[in-house]
């Protein structure tokens, strides 16, 4: 709601308008450049609009129904549930992202949401590096009745993950969720560390992990473009989770993501709590983007 | 991925050089692109706009030297202009007052804060040999406090012993007693992250301003911010008036446009940037290096290499 009150002023002032002219076009332009859509996407779906509405008697109303159509057109195909294949026992699930992005407290609210579908969740503490993420994960593990898998500060983190496997298929969990320290996907060392993770936890079950979620931070702006691309080349991320969108970032970043990797986006962080994590709606995310209401 | 504004530039004028005087059509046409680099380097649309036509009152009518061509010379002009607005001379922090000098450090969540507060007071304690005392006011985000102690151990810094239980602003008032007692030269405040249109954190964090008394309130934002920036930026300004920012995440390979955005909303000078997780990677704000980073014809590469 917050993020659909603050472009409604920019949409507002097209209300009365009788055509889809011009200058509405232009308007609609800078409501999505506002979003973080950046200038490719924006351009391409102002277009669309010009050429197939160009000067059609068009109210306020339809204004943002057609320009949210429009986004939600990108980004149908990506809203996809994750899906738990129990086939594997653990389902092991690798978080990566850059710095502050909200790997550790995605991994929370996900094991809360799996042990009320009634599975058993353990958690490793994979960011052995920033000051106290271990004792951060430990809090979430309590908080959500997930036992978590550590070792001393400053430990390798491939030598953890391996453990962690090990110890998740032992005790026959369902799931594992395996948290990594933020790095930022231009630091190349610390990419090849994320795959010599993938390599050790494959020594334990050659089938894993069975998913590798990015977190990103609506806040960030183009560069989250590099972030999928990057990450998605160095450690074979199956799905994004999008985090923040309880500020006033709109996170429409994501959209030019869409169009351009076809990854699957699961899920959306909107708060600090555990119950803050809510599934990926494609038409109410666009909406929110083109300010319409719901 | 991108491409830099002056080969664009250079397209545009083809054909166009040493034809003296830069007309009204040429300058157009040439800002149509300035503006289009800038919206890629995410700075804030309503940032853009101001600064496009800053930029066309001093270029129209500027005459193309022979040496340079026309493509060039817009470069520079914008260049120039994207110094002038970053700030042209350097703001450093400022500790000079009754000590403990109390610096506070706000911000979304995960944009840095508990870092760049032990970076700071690592600074502050290597280079100008002051005694410092940090303080995590976070009660909300688990492991915070230990995440500031743990820091505060590695760099040799004392951390004020954690209370369970107290209010962020009760822990304010006792870091601020135990700053004075302790003969403590800065008391640096470490805050929980907050949205800036979150009322009830918003309001809280005022109120720990108005018992801590901070000689510096900074701003700590990433440098990947996109257009939020702008608002983020104001809110924060609004509500607790700081006295400058702090960009981090300097060692990504973002454009840092969100820079212009938050020094052109709120006129507060860009103290520092961090350019890493490790402990010393703080440097001095460089304008002209920012300029170049965010029309893409920057030299990043020396930046992350020191990170
Ligand atoms: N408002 C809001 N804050 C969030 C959300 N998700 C995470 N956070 C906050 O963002 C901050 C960083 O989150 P973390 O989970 O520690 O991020 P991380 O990616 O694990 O960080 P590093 O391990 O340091 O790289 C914390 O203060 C979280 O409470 C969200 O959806 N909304
Ligand atoms: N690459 C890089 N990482 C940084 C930089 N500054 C901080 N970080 C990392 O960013 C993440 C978040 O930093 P914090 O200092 O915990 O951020 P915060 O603002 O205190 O977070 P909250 O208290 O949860 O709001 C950590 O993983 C840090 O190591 C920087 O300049 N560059
Ligand atoms: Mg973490
Ligand atoms: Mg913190």
């Amino acid at each position: 709601k917050r993020s659909s009150d603050q472009i409604t002023g920019g949409i507002t002032s097209v209300f009365t308008k009788r055509k889809l002219d011009a200058a509405t076009l232009d308007e609609l332009e800078d409501v999505l450049l506002q979003a973080d859509l950046g200038m490719d996407t924006t351009s391409a779906i102002v277009e669309t609009l010009r050429r197939d509405r160009f000067n059609r008697d068009i109210s306020g109303e339809d204004v943002r129904a057609v320009l949210s159509d429009e986004v939600g057109k990108a980004l149908t195909p990506v809203a996809r549930p994750l899906v738990i294949d129990t086939a594997h026992k653990p389902f092991v699930i690798l978080m990566v992202g850059v710095n502050g992005s909200g790997k550790t407290t995605t991994i929370g609210k996900l094991a809360q949401k799996f042990a009320a579908e009634g599975r058993t969740v353990m958690l490793a503490a994979g960011d052995t590096f920033r000051a106290a993420a271990i004792e951060q994960l430990e809090i979430w593990g309590r908080r959500t009745g997930a036992p978590v898998v550590a070792k001393p500060a400053g430990s390798d983190a491939s030598g953890l993950a391996f453990d962690a496997v090990t110890r998740a298929r032992a005790e026959g969990k369902d799931v594992l969720i395996i948290d990594t320290a933020g790095r930022l996907q231009n630091r190349d060392e610390l990419m090849s560390e994320l795959e010599k993770i993938i390599r050790v936890i494959r020594k334990v079950d050659p089938t894993a992990p069975h998913a590798v979620l990015l977190t990103l931070d609506a806040t960030t702006g183009q560069n989250a473009l590099n972030q999928v691309e990057i990450f998605g080349k160095r450690a074979g991320v199956t799905g994004l989770v999008m985090t923040k969108l309880d500020g006033t970032a709109r996170g429409g970043i994501l959209v030019a993501i869409a169009r351009r990797f076809g990854l699957p986006v699961h899920f959306i962080g909107v708060g600090e709590g555990v119950d803050d994590l809510q599934p990926f709606q494609a038409s109410d995310f666009a909406a929110a983007i083109a300010g319409k209401e719901q | 991925m991108f491409e830099s504004l002056s080969d664009r530039l250079g397209k545009i004028f083809d054909g166009l050089r040493g034809r003296g005087a830069l007309s009204e059509n040429d300058v157009n046409e040439a800002l149509r692109e300035v503006r289009r680099a800038l919206i890629e380097a995410d700075v804030s649309l309503e940032v853009v706009r101001a600064f496009v036509e800053q930029v066309r009152e001093r270029a129209v009518g500027v005459e193309v030297t022979r040496s340079v061509t026309p493509g060039q010379q817009v470069v520079k002009i914008v260049h120039d202009e994207l110094v002038r607005v970053l700030g042209e001379t350097a703001v450093p922090l400022d500790t000079a007052t009754t000590p403990p000098a109390t610096i506070l450090m706000v911000g979304l969540q995960g944009s840095g804060k508990t870092t760049t507060t032990a970076k700071i007071a690592k600074r502050l304690k290597d280079k100008q040999n002051k005694k410092v005392l940090m303080a995590s006011l976070d009660t909300r985000r688990p492991a915070a406090m230990e995440q500031l102690r743990v820091l505060g151990t590695q760099i040799g810094v004392d951390t004020l012993p954690i209370v369970p239980s107290e209010t962020p602003v009760q822990i304010a008032r006792r870091a601020a007693r135990e700053g004075k007692l302790g003969g403590y030269d800065v008391l640096m405040l470490d805050t929980a992250g907050r949205t800036h249109i979150d009322e009830e954190l918003m309001a809280e964090t005022a109120e720990i301003k108005a018992v801590s008394d901070p000689h510096e309130v900074l701003l700590v934002a990433d440098a990947l911010t996109g257009q939020d920036a702008i608002n983020l930026a104001r809110s924060f300004d609004q509500r607790v008036d700081i006295t400058g920012i702090v960009l981090t995440r300097v060692d990504g390979d973002g454009r840092g446009g969100a820079a212009l955005s938050m020094r052109a909303a709120t006129g507060k000078p860009i103290k520092l940037i961090a350019t890493g997780e490790k402990m010393d990677a703080l440097e001095d704000f460089h304008p002209g290096r920012i300029a170049d980073r965010i029309l893409g014809m920057g030299d990043i590469v020396s930046l992350v290499e020191k990170a």
